[in-house]
């Protein structure tokens, strides 16, 4: 790849290449800054706005909004809850992932194409239309609780339920977890397990010492691209778990849109604290794991 | 330094062990019997199933058919991790993400070794390789010969009754190559183990093996010491692979002690010695290696000599290469070592002169395979 | 869309582990199904009798039947589909010169600019969905205080959300395709006698269409499916698909929501297979 540097030529060929820059940034960069780093921006003032009391916004600027949160139980407990579930769905995504990519690895070319196809097709389908099929597999009457039927036992309260969710979201993340193990699988050198054998390691121990270490970029990036998503999720914990599972992302839709009255500044205040944490997190397990290449 | 002495009992016995992938026999129904202490290599063009011997050796694939044994014990069945082998990989196989140290200490730590036991060793190892100060370093910051050398640590440092090698000096170029040859051969001798090596360059093979084994296509063709495969090769495809040979078709006419006679495809008569049975009327080819035969300037009195024609002349330096022909289906390749100085006109041969070829007929061979 | 990479050293093979080979198989097949059951079920329960739509009691097109006549439903259609081509495009014009921009030119704020666009990727929907929600609330009041101008949520409020975010998957796409791009065939343009204009019309863009299409095919897709960033920006006036969708699942399973499921199933798998086939002419 070359790169044009801009001060590499006389005057008016610089003026001209900057104009030609201008016009490939400016569509695309204003779009972004108006219409994603602004909005960012103004959840953060609403965060240190008053609510008032027909919902709407107040400009008098504290940190009231904040000060709740802290105090609250119910925002920390939705935090714990939310984090709690996105680990878990993030640890079962792994355990379920690794495996299957490892499959998809050693298959024959061709195996491997099909294998990766059937795995990207449910991946582009809707999200809502999937949590929805396991609603009708999950219901009263559905599948699961008509074959506990045949087999003789009693209906079961399928969802809502923490179960239902966690299931639900499984569902709906594993595809972002085996494509980047599968990417980071695919660059592995398996003569490193021969040599990991020959110098008299079994099975289990080449794949600990050997691949694991070694697959740990797509470990992080799949369980990054699961983990953030499923901590602010609302639908599948909105139509799965009911009121029974309120997680993060429940709570701010109420804030925002479903409260009588809805409290915005508390609302945004959440969403930033969230991010923030958030944030932190993915930064933190960042560098944990990937100082291999220092 | 340690004598080192090749024993009489087997290291490594394999009895007709075929190897078959699909519908493609890698290798097929070969027998070795590889001494204690032996330098014993492997040697062949690719895809001959020297490697995928050594593999079933090292555990890595099992054998269709056949019997493996290691010091006795048969363990065509038993996983890689379980033999007390080792090898050094084409590719080094090194594992990018673990120290030099750490690297070398692997094979210890599976084994369960103390850790305070571990350090000596691993120091010992880096220290037998040369690269005493380099434990601290990344695989990826070492440079191929020295990569090379941690992988022969690595593998040594856990005193394996057999060292298998893949092709280890592959990767390097020419003048480290041979560098590394003579260390291999010098840490063979000292450390007294048993190395089976894999390679597809025969002068690596006569340089440094107490005896090679020629493979060509999954089948084992000779086995025998460097001197013995070059001298008496038992096939075609062996006097071709090793060094340099002259071949003249043609049909036996005559079976006697010590030699044989042939008759030529243009109609000379030529005498041998037969590698092999064969009887009269077979064709056989005759095998001559360019440097036993020699160009007299003025045709010697009671040797048997053939017209020749100089055709070609090609410098070497040290020797001169000429191309000879003998009749219109006959030519000859000649090796002569520049005895003289070359400065001196009339002390070599040029393009178009006439003189006489000769040879010993105990180096022609007349081969039946 | 996404490359398959193929594994850089021979996986062991065969005999060995043979075992440990036909578990790992068993649970990829568990996995599959895992995967593809609930889709499964969902299509075969839109032709069921049964009202609930969880079980098999008889064969009928009823409800793609009564979806036809549903005329809210064919109005949300309608909408989501107009939303995503208006998105799909602008978002792959802006897309595409931004990818343009970040594989060709070296300046000051270019690796700023290389963050910005991963955010909108990396961000949870709902915080961006909810941002985008309080900036139009904010505009729209700032503007009715200082103009008397009334405005709403509506369908432009979504296209523009879905822009949004639709551009930094059109630049991650688009970039890939660029990063093999041989300048040289541009140069070659330049030393034929064309323009820049030229060159980028005749040459440059031609060269980089199938990364440009797979990334606008991405972006159709993700605006077709979106439900999140939907849900927060509409207004009140327009029905987009998966939210009345996600209106109706909250008060009744029917399979007349199979059936709209399963149609929108077929039309993203459609997509896919699309998106692939234009791979292939590529490579």
């Amino acid at each position: 790849m070359t790169v044009v540097a801009p001060d590499e030529t006389p005057i008016a060929q610089q003026r001209q290449q900057r104009r030609r820059l201008w016009l490939l940034l400016a569509p695309g960069g204003l779009w972004l800054l108006f219409f994603f780093v602004l909005p960012l921006l103004i959840v953060m003032l609403y965060s240190f706005a008053t609510p008032g009391p027909t919902g709407n916004v107040i400009w008098q600027f504290n940190f009231n909004s904040y000060i709740t949160l802290m105090g609250k139980d119910l925002y920390f407990n939705a935090y714990y809850r939310s984090l709690w579930v996105g680990l878990q769905t993030t640890v079962i995504c792994l355990l379920v992932g690794y495996p299957l990519a490892l499959y998809m690895t050693l298959a024959t070319p061709k195996q491997r194409n099909l294998l990766l196809f059937l795995v990207l097709i449910p991946f582009w389908t809707n999200f809502l239309v999937r949590t929805y099929a396991w609603m009708i597999i999950l219901s009263n009457n559905g599948l699961i609780n008509e074959l506990l039927q045949m087999l003789g036992f009693a209906k079961q309260l399928l969802y809502p339920s923490t179960g239902a969710v966690l299931v639900g979201l499984i569902y709906g993340s594993l595809p972002f977890m085996v494509l980047p193990l599968y990417a980071s699988l695919a660059r592995f050198d398996f003569t490193l397990m021969e040599a990991s054998a020959d110098l008299g390691a079994g099975r289990w121990r080449s794949f600990w010492r050997i691949m694991f270490p070694l697959t740990v970029p797509g470990v992080v990036a799949g369980s990054v691209l699961v983990f953030i998503p499923t901590v602010g999720q609302f639908v599948v914990s909105d139509l799965l778990g009911g009121s029974k599972v309120d997680l993060l992302g429940n709570l701010l839709q109420r804030l925002f849109t479903r409260s009588n009255p809805p409290n915005w500044p508390l609302g945004s205040a959440l969403a930033l604290v969230f991010m923030f944490v958030l944030t932190l997190i993915v930064i933190i397990y960042f560098r944990t794991t990937t100082e291999e290449d220092r | 330094m340690k004598e080192v002495h090749v024993t009489n009992t087997s290291a490594v016995v394999l009895q007709q062990v075929t190897k078959r992938f699909q519908n493609v026999t890698a290798v097929d129904a070969i027998d070795l019997d590889i001494r204690d202490g032996e330098f014993f290599s492997m040697l062949g063009p690719s895809g001959c199933g020297k490697t995928t011997t050594l593999r079933m050796i090292a555990g890595f694939e099992f054998p269709s058919s056949g019997v493996i044994s290691l010091g006795g014990a048969h363990v065509e069945k038993v996983p890689a991790h379980l033999r007390n082998v080792n090898t050094v990989f084409q590719s080094y196989a090194l594992f990018p993400h673990m120290t030099v140290a750490e690297n070398i200490a692997f094979g210890l730590e599976m084994k369960n070794v103390l850790r305070a036991d571990i350090k000596p060793r691993v120091d010992a190892a880096l220290a037998m390789v040369q690269l005493g100060n380099y434990g601290a370093r990344r695989p990826k910051q070492l440079s191929g010969g020295q990569q090379q050398r941690v992988a022969l640590a690595r593998a040594l440092v856990n005193r394996p009754k057999v060292l298998l090698l893949d092709e280890p000096l592959g990767a390097l170029d020419l003048k480290v190559r041979k560098e590394m040859r003579s260390e291999r051969k010098r840490l063979q001798q000292e450390v007294g183990i048993t190395f089976i090596y894999v390679t597809h360059d025969q002068e690596e093979a006569l340089t440094m093996s107490d005896r090679i084994a020629v493979m060509n296509q999954g089948k084992l063709l000779q086995v025998g010491s460097p001197t013995e495969i070059y001298e008496r090769p038992s096939s075609r495809f062996v006097a071709d692979f090793i060094g340099e040979a002259n071949f003249i078709d043609g049909v036996g006419t005559d079976i006697g002690t010590p030699y044989c006679t042939v008759r030529a495809s243009n109609g000379l008569e030529l005498q041998g010695m037969l590698q092999g049975a064969s009887s009269v009327g077979a064709a056989v080819t005759i095998a001559i290696r360019p440097e036993k035969l020699r160009l007299p300037v003025q045709a010697p009195q009671n040797v048997r000599t053939l017209a020749a024609k100089v055709q070609q002349v090609v410098y070497i330096g040290s020797d001169t290469r000429l191309t000879v022909r003998l009749s219109d289906t006959i030519t000859l390749d000649v090796w002569e070592q520049n005895i003289r100085s070359t400065l001196d006109r009339d002390a070599y041969w040029q393009r178009g002169e006439q003189g006489f070829v000769t040879w010993n007929p105990d180096n022609a061979l007349i081969l039946t395979a | 869309m996404i490359d398959v990479p193929v594994p850089a050293t021979r996986p062991p093979n065969d005999n060995r582990s043979t075992v440990g080979r036909r578990i790992l198989g068993l649970h990829a097949w568990l996995t599959y199904i895992f995967l593809y059951a609930p889709i499964v079920v969902l299509v075969l329960f839109s032709f069921t009798t049964d009202t609930f739509g969880v079980r098999w009691t008889g064969f009928t097109f009823e409800w793609y039947l009564r979806l036809a006549r549903d005329s809210r439903m064919i109005n949300a259609t309608i909408n989501t589909l107009w939303v995503a081509l208006v998105a799909t495009i602008i978002s792959t014009v802006c897309g595409t010169l931004l990818a343009l921009a970040m594989e060709r030119y070296r300046f000051r704020g270019r690796n700023g600019m290389d963050a910005l666009l991963y955010l909108p990727i990396v961000i949870p929907e709902i915080v961006m969905a909810l941002a985008l929600l309080a900036f139009f609330s904010f505009a729209f009041g700032l503007l009715e205080s200082l103009t008397g101008i009334k405005l709403r949520m509506n369908i432009w409020t979504v296209i523009i959300s879905h822009v949004a975010f639709c551009i930094s998957f059109v630049v991650v796409v688009v970039r890939a395709s660029l990063k093999g791009f041989d300048l040289r065939l541009e140069e070659a343009g330049a030393d034929l006698g064309a323009d820049p204009q030229t060159i980028f019309w005749r040459i440059t863009l031609p060269l980089i269409m199938p990364g440009v299409i797979g990334g606008a095919l991405l972006a159709f897709t993700l605006s077709l499916d979106d439900f999140i960033i939907s849900f927060f920006t509409v207004g009140p006036g327009t029905n987009l698909l998966p939210v009345e969708v996600y209106g109706r699942v909250k008060r009744a399973i029917t399979p007349s929501i199979n059936a709209i499921s399963t149609i929108m199933l077929l039309v993203s798998m459609g997509l896919v297979f699309l998106s692939q086939f234009v791979q292939r002419q590529r490579d």
